[in-house]
């Protein structure tokens, strides 16, 4: 006979490790289904974990967790062919607990995270495929892997199973992803001894920093490139959406050796040593792409459901709250014993009235707006460069008139008018 | 061609994407998880041969007349699955354990 366990997770990524711990700890019977080797093995992320959300998990994670540095420094730089406007905040507040978040590596994270959903009693198989799930009835009851007498049942099924969400889409829950709502993005990690870091990021030990690079990074396209550091290494990445690189038919790799070797970015990563490459795919379509999160016996979490902030490169976070949310509204149900739609269905109430329901909505027409009018990246940014080195430039031209050549270079490259309402539709879509 | 364009503006020996895939651990599998369903399309109706662009894995060589799927090099990323025009591409997951390993990232 096949075997019957409370709940399956399907994915051991931040979003189902989340729902397992929360739910083994609640003392419910979990199976956790891993498809990597490890959990982690098939995971990428730039690098940012939030403390918050995790900690809603662990409370004082960071003592025990793989963390590598807490961030005290958040820099955007603007970056023309040459040149770069940079912006930042440095807070020594974060250095200090609680702090405010970290860098991780996901492979040494992910395989920890997992262990203490494992301490605290759920059942994790890695090296599996959950290749479809069983529907009886119009209810899932269980998932099919592709495991010799691979049935598994149980009474909630959690597919957090990323944004390759093959089984959501096999549900109908929602179509085939645009290449306009998911980013591809690449990156390496470089070896790079703590002391060079520190000295070239302007850091003392065990303090991380951040840095988000815009314009030239991605050649104009919608994205953008990143570096973080971490203890004895750094991540440096560049993603764009699928669309605009299709249409720009740039390689991915060629641009990240492109921002690699950036004038103003090559000093920082010089001589680091190439460790690992990976690739992976980030679901940016937001709000108006989110499927359908639940069914008879079935709740969607994470990046699965597209719980992406791309503005603020928030995901893990929001994975791991609905992980939480997730769990404990089946939690719920199990008292009720009622696993129907409409009784799951409070988690994606209490989702969306959750900060990540909030935001998501929030920034509900972003992606989509610059999508549209890729002149905020493409036309925008060499501009600002070109404002600010006209401005900075000491040639003995009066600084009234340096501005009056600003202003007409504006107007000159786009129109004055056409500029405004730039402005605004920019505003409006992130106010 | 406004791609062209961008090109252009990258002064690039050829990248080494090689020397990337070298450091990336696969346990590739006997069998591709990835098909092209069929090559005429290819051929006849994607003069760009998209796949061989994007692919972050460079998995994807146009031999031609067909397509060869080096499955072994790929990142399970979905690029090809969702950004092939004609729906061509039948992306699955290697069987479990099988495929991309990283330890880092
Ligand atoms: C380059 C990049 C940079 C990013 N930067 C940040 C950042 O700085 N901060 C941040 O918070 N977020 C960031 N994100 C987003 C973040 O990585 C994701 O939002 C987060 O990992 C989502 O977690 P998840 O658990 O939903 O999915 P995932 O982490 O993708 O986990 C899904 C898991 O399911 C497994 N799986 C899939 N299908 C199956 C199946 N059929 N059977 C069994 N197992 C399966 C996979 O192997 C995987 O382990 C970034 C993403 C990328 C790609
Ligand atoms: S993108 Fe699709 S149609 Fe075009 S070459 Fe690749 S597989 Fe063929
Ligand atoms: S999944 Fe990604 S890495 Fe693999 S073949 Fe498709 S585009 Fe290339």
């Amino acid at each position: 006979m096949a075997e019957k366990f409370d709940v399956i997770v399907v994915g051991a990524g931040p979003a189902g490790t989340s729902c397992a711990y929360t739910l083994a700890k609640a003392g419910v019977n979990v199976l956790l289904i891993e498809r990597g080797e490890y959990p982690g093995a098939k995971n990428v992320m730039g690098g940012v974990l939030y403390r918050k959300q995790m900690e809603e998990l662990i409370p004082g994670f960071y003592k025990e967790a793989p963390v590598e540095r807490p961030v005290v420094e958040q820099r955007f730089w603007m970056l023309g062919e040459k040149s770069a406007v940079t912006m930042g905040y440095k807070g020594l507040e974060w250095g200090e607990e609680p702090y405010n978040n970290f860098t991780v590596l996901r492979a040494k994270f992910d395989q920890w995270f997992a262990s203490k959903a494992v301490e605290a009693g759920a059942l994790l198989i890695n090296e599996t495929v959950v290749k479809e799930c069983i529907v009886e009835d119009g209810r899932v009851v269980g998932v099919r892997t592709d495991r010799p007498d691979g049935d598994v049942y149980a009474d909630v099924v959690v597919l957090a199973d990323g944004v390759n969400s093959l089984l959501a889409k096999s549900l109908g829950f929602h179509k085939e992803f645009k290449p306009s709502q998911v980013a591809l993005a690449v990156m390496e990690v470089l070896n790079l001894p703590a002391s060079k870091i520190e000295d070239r990021f302007n850091l003392e030990p065990n303090q991380g920093c951040t840095i988000e690079l815009f314009g030239d990074a991605t050649k104009g396209m919608v994205g953008t490139a990143f570096i973080y550091t971490n203890k004895e290494s750094i991540n440096i990445g560049v993603g764009a959406t699928l669309s605009s690189l299709i249409k720009s038919k740039l390689r991915p790799y060629d641009l990240l050796d492109y921002v690699k070797n950036h004038p103003v970015i090559r000093p920082l990563v010089n001589g680091g040593e190439p460790q690992e490459y990976a690739a992976h795919l980030i679901p940016e379509g937001g709000y108006h792409a989110m499927p359908k999160l639940v069914g008879h016996g079935v709740v969607v979490v994470g990046d699965a459901g597209q719980m992406v902030n791309s503005i603020h490169r928030e995901g893990s976070n929001m994975a791991m709250t609905s992980g939480r949310l997730a769990a404990e509204t089946i939690l719920l149900a199990r008292e009720a014993n009622d696993f129907s739609e409409n009784m799951l269905d409070s988690y994606r109430v209490r989702l969306m009235d959750s900060f990540v329901g909030k935001d998501l909505k929030k920034y509900k027409d972003a992606t989509h707006t610059f999508e549209e009018n890729p002149q905020y990246f493409k036309e925008y940014i060499p501009m600002l460069n070109k404002a600010a080195s006209e401005m900075f430039t000491v040639d003995g031209t009066p600084k009234r008139d340096k501005q009056k050549k600003i202003l007409q270079m504006v107007s000159q490259r786009r129109g004055t008018f056409k500029a405004l309402s730039d402005i605004y539709r920019a505003w409006k879509v992130m106010k | 061609m406004e791609g062209d364009e961008i090109m252009s503006a990258i002064p690039l020996k050829k990248a080494d994407i090689e020397a990337k895939q070298y450091l990336v651990r696969f346990n590739a599998d006997t069998k591709s998880h990835l098909t092209v369903l069929d090559h005429d399309v290819c051929l006849t109706q994607c003069p760009d041969k998209l796949c061989t662009l994007f692919c972050p894995g460079e998995v994807y060589k146009w031999e031609g007349t067909r397509m060869a799927v080096g499955f072994e090099g790929c990142h399970e990323c979905g690029s090809c699955r969702i950004g092939c025009p004609h729906e061509n591409i039948k992306w699955e997951y290697p069987k479990g354990g099988k495929g991309i390993v990283f330890r880092l990232a």
